[in-house]
């Protein structure tokens, strides 16, 4: 499996009037996290959502500027959103399951992708669980209400859910913050998995997270990035004094 | 010095609340005195039919010809539950349809427009009075009918459309406030996995909403089958089961309104009408508990 990384270049993004992230330029490396870390309101919430073009359903809200993937600009108007979601899965704060089966959660995006065949489709449920480490957990109960599952394990569900489109990279926003310190442990364990195949881009509140998980770290303030650099060098060695307050919890 | 301060506020707030207490008990033990004596009449009167009059009550429920003063007295409801069930459930599966693609438009197509403008004016649909419903489906969809179909263009299938015109709102404002309430986690979530704007409507808001539009379906239903007037204009009165839809019919309602005033009290005729009257109190009450246990169901 070949691994992508993402390039953004300048990007921009304004509800109406107002300019939410302003002129970021960011490199995400392949097999690669990287951390976006700042104060609430920064906008890295809303600049993650960009990248895999989320924003375009909130009316009012444009996104300028480049993002390369694979050698495409995805931000470009003629980028066939639907398929390129299919190469950018996404995690949200709250575990979001649909109202169906562990199964069908899961062979929800590749049936609309193309498989239809039931042994395929039976495949790609247990890779995708297996990767996401949930399958021991689930193995016996395939077919009953993924709404059943704990916080945690909707979580992990929702990350499969994600992987079985097999995506290039994975955004994660704060995908841990609503999850007790067991299940945290567990995704973050997951994330230094899944990092031997994918991009991941993951947006925290919770430092220590980030140093733990994180190769790279962005600190993001007002919309804009302020350092953008190796994670030990940004929690230990900060360029910048607002980075040095923001870690050190001068404010934020 | 605070604490005596204390014990005078207290006393004026003791009485405010048990001026409150009283007040609203007394509200809500009106409530189900009235109640409980409308059903209680109602079945009085409705059962008397069967103890005093000797009316078989599977002759009733399954009888064809509706005859209370004739010779001899000849008490056959089929009819008419057939007109209101056929009438109210195929306003349903008019208004179902329509209600939930209107809904899905105003909350996921065009929401400003949709929530600004179309809903008032659906809403407005419930505020007109039935009986403009009926003289409207009398002037318009009748002779239409007329023109197009066998028959005098009164019955069942005249009945069910101005029937569901008049349940269009209820049906359609509850999927709105269903699809409103979805968890907007849910759509994102499809929308991140490649899914389009279609297949996000028909696999993940459709059936996650169901249990609520089921509500919707069967407060429209419930509805319908209590609608009178409207109903007793359009469908031709006439007491038997018709051949087709476009044939004269009755219902429970439209056979009470029209006789009620033409029998005398305690005569074997009016009660009859009272045990038409008992038949669709009941009906309400179990369409009342499927909500009840639509809801319970969708909690879940």
């Amino acid at each position: 499996m070949q691994a992508f990384g993402m390039t953004v270049n300048d990007l921009s993004v304004a509800y109406g009037d107002r300019t939410a992230v302003k002129n970021v330029s960011l490199d995400f490396a392949p097999k690669q996290v990287t951390a976006l870390i700042g104060p609430s309101g920064c906008g890295k919430s809303t600049f993650l959502r960009s990248l895999n073009r989320m924003n375009d359903l909130i009316a009012g809200c444009t996104v300028t500027g480049e993002i390369w993937i694979r050698d495409q600009n995805i931000n470009s108007p003629e980028t066939d959103v639907v398929s390129l979601r299919q190469r950018i899965g996404m995690v949200w704060q709250r575990p979001n399951p649909f109202h169906k089966s562990i199964y069908e959660n899961i062979a929800f995006g590749p049936r609309y992708h193309g498989t239809k065949n039931k042994k395929q489709l039976d495949e790609i449920v247990e890779e995708s669980l297996r990767k996401a480490a949930l399958w021991d957990e689930t193995k016996d109960r395939l077919h009953n209400s993924a709404l059943a599952l704990s916080g945690g394990q909707q979580q992990r569900l929702c990350i499969a859910r994600s992987i079985a489109v097999k995506p290039d990279i994975i955004l994660m926003d704060e995908p841990a913050s609503a999850l007790d310190p067991v299940s945290t442990a567990k995704i973050e364990e997951l994330i230094a998995e899944l990092k031997q195949d994918y991009c991941i881009v993951i947006v925290t509140h919770n430092m220590h997270q980030a140093a733990r998980v994180s190769d790279k770290t962005a600190f993001f303030l007002s919309g804009e990035v302020v350092e953008y650099d190796l994670t030990p060098t940004i929690f230990t060695n900060p360029q910048r004094r607002e980075t040095n307050d923001y870690i050190t919890g001068r404010f934020g | 010095m605070a604490q005596p301060l204390d014990r005078q506020k207290a006393k004026p707030h003791l009485a405010e609340e048990w001026v409150g207490k009283i007040y609203t008990l007394f509200c809500i033990a009106f409530l189900i005195i009235t109640i409980i004596s409308i059903v209680y009449f109602v079945a009085s009167k409705g059962l008397s039919t069967f103890f005093k009059n000797h009316v078989n009550v599977l002759d009733l429920l399954t009888g064809l010809k509706w005859a209370p003063e004739g010779e001899p007295a000849l008490f056959g409801a089929l009819p008419f539950i057939f007109g209101s069930f056929s009438t109210s459930l195929l306003a349903a599966a008019i208004a179902a349809p329509l209600g939930f693609c209107a809904a899905v438009f105003m909350i996921e197509i065009a929401p400003k427009f949709g929530r600004q403008f179309l809903q008032p004016v659906i809403e407005l649909l419930a505020g007109i009075p039935s009986v403009v419903y009926g003289f409207v489906g009398l002037s318009v969809i009748v002779p239409l009918f007329r023109d197009i179909f066998p028959g005098q263009g009164v019955g069942i299938a005249a009945g069910s459309i101005v029937l569901s015109i008049m349940i269009l709102p209820t049906i359609t404002t509850i999927a709105t406030d269903a699809l409103a309430a979805l968890p907007k986690g849910l759509k994102e979530g499809s929308y991140a996995l490649g899914a389009t704007r279609w297949q996000t409507i028909y696999r993940i808001v459709l059936p996650t909403t169901l249990p609520a539009l089921m509500t919707g379906i069967v407060l429209g239903i419930a509805r319908a089958f209590g609608e009178a007037l409207a109903v007793q204009m359009v469908i031709g009165n006439a007491p038997h089961i018709p051949s087709s839809l476009f044939e004269s019919a009755s219902t429970l309602t439209s056979a009470i309104t029209l006789s009620m005033g033409n029998t005398a009290m305690g005569t074997a005729a009016n009660n009859a009408l009272w045990s038409l009257g008992l038949i669709l109190m009941i009906m309400t009450f179990i369409f009342v508990f499927i909500v009840r246990w639509l809801e319970r169901r969708s909690k879940i």
